[in-house]
């Protein structure tokens, strides 16, 4: 079933297609750029020049201080990791021999993938302090690090799906002949069953990670200066209501280019290991 | 436990007592019992459903029993206490559909065992294992990915996988029926070097033909019992059950 819907994906999302949004976006831009110089009868500098001025802001944040598009990314890289890292072990919870353990990691993975992820945000800013005193170091935790753990939440109960999807998608007979052969349960576990299932997992796992850094834009809410911050940030210097649509189309394209072809190599991939049959 | 220095080669290395076992409602052996002896050749045939591949799991402990009692060198294997690796090691299995490991190449399937659970360094693993390979006549496809070859081949390289943790049993399920006629050969030749040397063998087949010229004792299985047994000279010939007179007829 997947392979079939990754390939009616694939159909749609040529590079034509690719290319025929960015014309349409170019085309907006363009004419809006038109319609101000009407109106403003070019008093003002035009809105490309706007925009040009105000990008290398909006993708690095401001000078000597981390932030814009750039530190989406970094949420990003390091709520996936902890969020594997998170769900893995999650994932082998759920499928543990022991009750009690795989009763809390399945109570624990549906809470966390079934709650809004904005929610969880606000949860996490509430619940954690803005330092920790460990053995007399006071480490401060800013709040950008504790929005990647909130969104580093949601991200783990969905790798644990993936985890136990994936380990239960081998046949038993993989347990089975392994088993003959004397391994323990770790010892199938790590050495049979989860190598045959890194591949599986890769292609949801790369999709997960895309919808992660669509979700970035959140933590702007819990006051980080990430790019859509600095967005409204501009527009608020700014003060021009003929700013507000290509700025937002500016910024909708940063994650555009970054996250299309992510999501192209994860419907290839999908495609090379999906499994034949 | 019982002691294993109270086994003696002289005794059945496997001795089943009145085996029961179910799957929910359904009752697949309804008390089995026979011994085998060390370095016999044992076949079991008989129609599908019969619990024959269940009979075989119960004897490295794959399947649990309900009742009875199941000793393999004098050890009692549905022991709570007993170490089900300890007679894992003992015990080796081949499957019908080969279950080799897709990710690792045969020769390292064959020596993977060995140097993870009997903790053998990897240099002697390795010589062993082509060893193996040369054994079961595979020499040039150590590299080969299970994916990479025949049914047949496969099926060697499990066998050698097996043989590689140096068992004192091997237990065959129907290690020929997913095969094509042509290879079928090669995995008999085989089994039949491993049972010349001696090795003890269960097998569960198809092959009447293999049966009847390896095997020592022929056991025939129905709805959960034994119904007949025999040498296969008086097996084939002269089966008194009707059953047994039935299946014959439509398999040879």
């Amino acid at each position: 079933m997947t392979a079939d819907t990754s390939w009616k994906l694939s159909a749609t999302l040529t590079p034509r297609f690719l290319l025929g949004v960015l014309a349409l976006l170019a085309l907006v831009v363009v004419a809006g750029e038109a319609w101000a110089q009407l109106q403003m009868g070019g008093s003002r500098s035009g809105i490309l020049a706007t925009l040009w001025k105000w990008t290398p802001l909006l993708l690095v944040g401001p000078p000597r201080e981390f932030g814009g598009f750039a530190l989406n990314i970094a949420v990003s890289f390091l709520a996936m990791a902890i969020g594997t890292v998170g769900g893995l072990v999650l994932g082998l919870g759920l499928i543990s021999h022991f009750v009690p353990l795989r009763h809390v990691s399945w109570l624990m993975t549906q809470f966390f993938r079934n709650s809004p992820w904005l929610v969880l945000l606000f949860f996490v800013m509430l619940l954690t302090p803005f330092q920790l005193r460990l053995f007399g170091l006071t480490i401060p935790l800013p709040a950008w690090l504790k929005a990647t753990f909130g969104l580093s939440l949601p991200i783990m109960a969905n790798v644990a799906e993936i985890v136990r999807g994936a380990v239960n998608s081998i046949p038993t007979a993989q347990w089975e002949s392994a088993e003959s052969l004397a391994f323990s349960r770790m010892q199938t576990l790590w050495r049979i069953i989860l190598p045959q299932c890194v591949k599986r997992m890769i292609p949801p796992w790369m999709n997960w990670y895309c919808i992660l850094t669509m979700s970035t834009p959140l933590i702007s809410i819990v006051g980080v200066n990430d790019s859509m911050t600095l967005t409204q940030d501009a527009l608020a210097a700014e003060q021009r209501t003929e700013l507000l649509m290509p700025m937002y189309l500016m910024l909708l394209c940063f994650f555009f280019v970054y996250c299309y072809p992510i999501a192209r190599w994860t419907i290839r991939l999908e495609r090379k290991y999906a499994v034949r049959g | 436990m019982t002691d294993i220095a109270a086994w003696t080669p002289e005794q059945p290395i496997v001795s089943l007592d009145d085996v029961h076992k179910s799957f929910g409602n359904n009752e697949v052996l309804k008390g089995v019992s026979f011994d085998v002896r060390k370095g016999e050749v044992v076949c079991i045939i008989g129609p599908s459903g019969s619990g024959k591949s269940t009979l075989l799991r119960c004897v490295n402990a794959l399947v649990p029993i309900d009742r009875g009692s199941i000793k393999v060198e004098g050890r009692e294997v549905h022991d709570p206490a007993l170490d089900k690796l300890e007679l894992r090691r003992k015990v080796g299995m081949v499957f019908q559909q080969y279950n080799l490991f897709p990710h690792k190449s045969a020769l390292e399937n064959v020596m993977m065992a060995p140097v993870l659970v009997l903790k053998r360094p990897k240099g002697e693993a390795e010589a062993e294992a082509r060893q193996l390979m040369r054994k079961v006549r595979l020499e040039g496809k150590e590299d080969a990915y299970p994916g990479e070859l025949s049914g047949g081949e496969q099926q060697r390289v499990a066998i050698a996988r097996s043989l590689a943790m140096d068992p004192d049993i091997m237990l065959f399920d129907e290690v020929t029926s997913a095969l094509d006629p042509e290879t079928v050969k090669e995995v008999l030749a085989t089994i039949r070097v491993l049972a010349e040397e001696g090795m003890t063998c269960m097998l569960v087949t198809h092959e009447m033909g293999f049966a009847r010229e390896l095997g020592d004792h022929i056991y025939f299985t129905d709805r959960g019992v034994i119904v007949e047994h025999g040498p296969p000279a008086t097996f084939f010939t002269s089966a008194s059950d009707p059953r047994t007179r039935a299946f014959l007829s439509q398999i040879l």
